[in-house]
């Protein structure tokens, strides 16, 4: 089975994202990502630029509504997904649990949808 | 009646609630084999305990009175099912008693206690399922509670929950206490449970188990109830023992900026002496009963620890003893692991390393400890590289982010 981890980030946990490699911060989300490749649940995954880098469109009528910022204005934002290959949901939340922003901002996961619901959807 | 007054009724309530809750839910269903019909029943009476109470006084025993009400309450249930030749009996049972017991508020009514233990620890319930249910059904605590413990959705453990119940009810599971023949194993399927709860898996050198259950009071409860209905078992009084000497490490585990701090570098003198002596006492007895097991040696080895603040020193090699025996009882990861770094401890690190070695690796994919031990090790011999990538696995596996923090600090 296959699960989004989505992971929401505060306003400091988006400053911390500096260059410095050599950051704590980063250094526990390297090793957390090398610990799902290691045991060998790690699908696929990227981090997201900062929200406010973000553009919502929606249409309405035949007309385009563009808007400056992400979806939803919340104070914890989207900041990044992983997809992970497990057993279990059980087994999805230990994860969950492990991930570095689960201790301060949020990771919210979610069963992909099955692959019949992913066939109606693409057509393939 | 006054504010005042109101406000120590209803924590009057809660205390009976949480100390009595156990009581009523297991003598219920003993005869009903229905848990969850005999917790809603114990549910109304509390409704109702708060509705009287403050207005009529607390009554002289008020365990008595919710156990009347609960059983009322039962009634009212079971009438209503309309299922009336099947609870024919139940319904006998439950009428035929409850005059005499609202009548004399002294009765007391057997402890049936140990008999809700051993079903909520039955082989035909899933071991998954095990230690919730004794949670709800014993000590009252709501799903929502036991699920943040157990890391599941509040909506799925309620299902779970509600399962196995079911099964309890239908399934045949008998109320009560296992053959002579049986009782070790089904015993050790109860400590496992309490244990559950308990939640502090490993505590050593460098790594740390913690699933975050935060349910230690509560397991030392179970286990204190279990102790007072079976007083001569002595893996009883050694699950006590563990537990109390680790509790007895809480205060320890942290330093005053709410830092990590492993058990070998822990300050002694803020270790709570009055736990250890009280764990002191009961591994003493349990050893005295001549029935060793996996509880009293994990005992045995927290013992040891403990002794540091007397001593000084630790002393490794009494702690790989008893991990010999541990394995031959149970070679569980954790065991096997906490092995190898006492091995290191007593005889080199490379002797601990290749005990190391020995484990399987694809068992130790997601097992936390096993990669802060040999961080630990590899470092320590001075080979920085390999360390720096066992470090990154246990770093990444941590749940904890002061045990996250002190890794990487370590790692460097």
């Amino acid at each position: 089975m296959q699960f989004a981890l989505m992971i929401y980030h505060t306003r400091e946990e988006f400053k911390m994202r500096k260059n410095d490699y050599n950051h704590p911060h980063l250094g526990a989300w390297r090793a957390y990502y090398k610990a799902l490749v290691a045991a060998g649940v790690y699908v696929g995954g990227n981090a997201l630029e900062l929200p406010e880098t973000g553009t919502t469109v929606r249409v309405r009528e035949g007309k385009r509504r563009v808007q400056d910022g992400p979806y939803a204005d919340t104070k914890e934002q989207l900041a990044g997904f992983i997809i992970l290959e497990l057993p279990s949901i059980d087994a999805a939340l230990e994860w969950a649990a492990r991930c570095p922003g689960a201790s301060i901002g949020a990771v919210e996961v979610r069963p992909l949808a099955p692959e019949a619901m992913r066939r109606g959807f693409t057509g393939e | 009646m006054n504010e005042i007054h109101q406000e120590d009724t209803h924590r009057i309530i809660e205390r009976v609630a949480r100390e009595s809750y156990g009581r009523p839910v297991a003598y219920l269903s003993v005869h009903t084999h229905d848990l969850a019909s005999a917790e809603d029943a114990l549910s109304n009476a509390l409704v109702s305990a708060l509705n009287h109470w403050p207005r009529e006084g607390v009554p002289k025993n008020p365990e008595a009175w919710l156990m009347t009400a609960a059983r009322h309450s039962l009634i009212d249930v079971i009438r209503h099912q309309k299922v009336v030749l099947e609870s024919e009996p139940t319904l006998k049972f439950l009428t035929e008693n409850s005059t005499e017991m609202s009548l004399s508020t002294s009765t007391q009514f057997p402890d049936e206690r140990l008999n809700l233990l051993f079903v909520c620890a039955h082989p035909a319930i899933d071991p998954g399922m095990h230690t919730p249910l004794m949670l709800q059904t014993v000590l009252g605590l709501d799903a929502a509670r036991i699920a943040q413990a157990f890391l599941i959705a509040p909506k799925t453990m309620g299902q779970r929950l509600f399962r196995a119940k079911t099964k309890i009810r239908s399934g045949g599971i008998p109320f009560e206490i296992p053959q002579e023949r049986d009782l070790p194993e089904r015993l050790d399927a109860v400590l496992e449970a309490i244990y559950a709860a308990f939640g502090l898996g490993w505590d050593d050198m460098a790594g740390a188990d913690h699933r975050g259950r935060d349910l230690a009071e509560e397991a030392m409860w179970l286990a204190r109830v279990l102790l007072q209905l079976m007083p001569r078992e002595a893996e009883v009084q050694g699950l006590l023992a563990l537990m109390l000497h680790c509790e007895a490490r809480r205060p320890a585990r942290r330093d005053v900026k709410g830092r990590y701090v492993p058990l070998s570098e822990q300050n002694p003198e803020q270790w709570l002496s009055p736990l250890i002596e009280e764990a002191e006492r009961h591994l003493a007895e349990a050893f005295q009963r001549g029935r060793v097991g996996r509880f009293q040696l994990e005992a045995a080895i927290q013992s040891v620890h403990a002794e540091r603040a007397r001593s000084g020193r630790t002393d490794w090699a009494a702690i790989v003893l008893f991990y010999e025996q541990l394995l031959k009882v149970s070679p569980a990861l954790g065991t096997r692991v906490g092995n190898a770094a006492a091995v290191a401890e007593a005889s080199g690190l490379e002797a601990g390393l290749a005990v190391l070695e020995s484990i399987d690796r694809d068992a130790v994919a997601d097992y936390q400890p096993y990669w802060a031990v040999r961080a630990h090790l590899l470092q320590k011999i001075g080979k920085t590289g390999q360390a720096s990538e066992a470090y990154d696995r246990a770093i990444g596996l941590a749940e904890d982010p002061a045990v996250r923090e002190f890794l990487l600090q370590k790692r460097g």
